[in-house]
């Protein structure tokens, strides 16, 4: 694995590592054991790694002295092997209301597609997505998995508010809005969770690795569950893979 | 005992800042902290307080300001007229504040961000360990007209206050010190040369999340799978623009990281103004 990775000088205080294969399960598998190695072999107060599809960004609290140590560092932590590291990963139920009077864009979405909206919702709600990594927005995923019949080109003039919790298809990508924000996706879905709470320690209930489907409810059971989270006592599903 | 400062006029787009966010990236949260980090170092230097007391940061215009409680406070960033109460005060040099006192700043002619440094701090709520103002982290976006925050008040003043010349805070630069980004050896030789050898404008698109440049740069490496980011990245669009990410900025992004902006130059560049000129220049680590 070591060979196959570039350690690239980003900045004052930031390594870059890099992997040269783009998006596939292994390379997230050696990547999120390579970053939680690290993150356990140096304090937290001194170090924070972004992850993204093929690539490490390991952050320094302070200016990097000398490059190339702190490379070889990094690199002996990449050979002591992966194989005492157990991490769990979890399938989350995420509940969905696939609804035209609160989806805006479903029924477009559908008529562009020539599909029916109970084939968007069929075809939506049939993958495990695989969680990348977390980025864009605070508590955005970047999922894997949207089948074929579902990419549809972003909105040539982006919304300026798509609302929290809003479930939407971009290109070969499908999200959650965690928070309002403006936004180019089609917006197919409603989901009464939230993703992104600063008032939870972590702030993020999902990681990466872990995988989400989506399940299909009726709105009076979205005006349930809404209710239960904004009162903090609802309890998203999951299951240990 | 705790003193408020109430925010009688907000002015454009005032916030708390610290130093900013460490180790929530991985959550998608963005950095924040001050976009001018050395100007608010300098006011907590002068305060005698820790490196990472939290600063009011105000853009353009600046709040009107009274003050409950005694105190000191230090102006840095963009050169400006102060008055404390009427009276003249100046800038990089520690202000004893009275009871009720009221700090009025006129609109600033250069630059772009100021910073009101207050003893000790000023105590807005830490979330994800930082003050510094973010929307959807902290309550608040920008303070508004009526809020009050919180300081500790100051009961005793020692007289050996400390400051700084004017000729050293009001120098500018046009150059713009940069690293290689990741992508850079992706851009042919002529486009490393425009890139190197041209003065680019500040556009009129410029706040917290990214200054726009307004030269393009002929563009042919369209873009990349979504990748990390940090403040100081430059990134190229598919349709040539390129974007100075600063202190709000994602933490990922999918367009090519031409160059960084190093950590210096990045507090420079974000007190230029629209329509200032800059050129970048390469140096190594």
């Amino acid at each position: 694995m070591i060979d196959k990775l570039q350690y690239i000088r980003y900045s004052e205080k930031a390594i870059l590592i890099q992997w040269s294969s783009e998006i596939d399960e292994r390379t997230l598998q050696n990547l999120l054991f390579y970053k939680k190695r690290i993150e356990i072999f140096y304090d937290k107060l001194i170090i924070e790694v972004i992850s993204a599809y093929n690539s490490l960004l390991v952050y320094y609290n302070v200016a990097i002295e000398d490059f190339y140590s702190a490379v070889l560092e990094l690199k002996s932590l990449c050979f002591s092997g992966f194989k005492n590291l157990k991490v769990k990963n979890r399938l989350w139920k995420i509940p969905v209301c696939y609804s035209p009077s609160l989806a805006s864009d479903l029924e477009n979405f559908a008529s562009q597609k020539s599909l029916r909206i109970d084939e968007v919702i069929m075809m939506h709600t049939a993958p495990l997505y695989k969680v990348y990594f977390i980025g864009f927005l605070p508590g955005f995923l970047y999922l894997g998995g949207l089948v074929d019949p579902l990419h549809l080109a972003r909105k040539s003039t982006p919304s300026l508010q798509v609302k929290k919790g809003s479930v939407a298809i971009g290109g070969k990508q499908t999200g959650v809005y965690p928070i309002d924000s403006p936004g180019g996706w089609h917006v197919i879905g409603v989901c009464p969770l939230d993703f992104f709470d600063p008032k939870s320690d972590p702030c993020c209930f999902i990681s990466p690795g872990d995988s989400v489907q989506f399940i299909s409810i009726k709105e009076k059971k979205y005006n349930d569950i809404r209710l239960l989270v904004s009162n903090g006592v609802y309890l998203p599903e999951s299951v240990i893979l | 005992m705790m003193g408020l400062v109430k925010i009688i006029k907000p002015g454009v787009f005032t916030t708390v800042q610290d130093e900013g966010r460490f180790g929530f990236s991985k959550y998608g949260v963005p950095k924040s902290g001050a976009m001018d980090l050395e100007s608010l170092r300098f006011a907590n230097l002068l305060l005698g307080n820790d490196k990472n007391c939290a600063c009011i940061e105000w853009t353009f215009q600046p709040p009107v300001l009274q003050f409950y409680e005694a105190t000191s406070i230090v102006l840095t960033g963009a050169p400006v007229d102060a008055f404390l109460n009427g009276e003249k005060i100046k800038m990089y040099h520690q202000t004893k504040v009275g009871k009720n006192d009221i700090l009025v700043i006129n609109f600033c002619k250069n630059k772009v961000y100021g910073y009101i440094g207050i003893k000790d701090g000023f105590r807005s709520l830490i979330v994800l360990g930082s003050r510094s103002y973010y929307g959807g982290i902290t309550a608040k976006k920008k303070l508004s007209i009526g809020d009050e925050i919180a300081y500790e008040k100051q009961e005793y003043f020692k007289g050996n206050f400390s400051g700084i010349s004017s000729s050293f805070f009001t120098e500018t630069t046009k150059v713009v010190e940069v690293y290689p980004g990741p992508e850079f050896e992706l851009l042919s030789i002529e486009q490393k040369r425009v890139l190197m050898d041209s003065v680019f404008t500040i556009s009129n698109s410029i706040n917290r999340m990214a200054i726009q440049l307004e030269e393009k740069l002929k563009n042919s490496i369209f873009s990349i799978i979504t990748s990390p980011v940090l403040p100081g990245t430059v990134q190229l669009t598919p349709s040539g623009n390129l974007i100075v990410l600063m202190r709000d900025c994602q933490t990922t992004g999918g367009y090519p990281r031409v160059l960084q902006v190093t950590e210096n130059a990045i507090n420079q560049i974000a007190q230029k103004r629209m329509g200032e000129k800059l050129n970048f220049v390469l140096v190594s680590f």
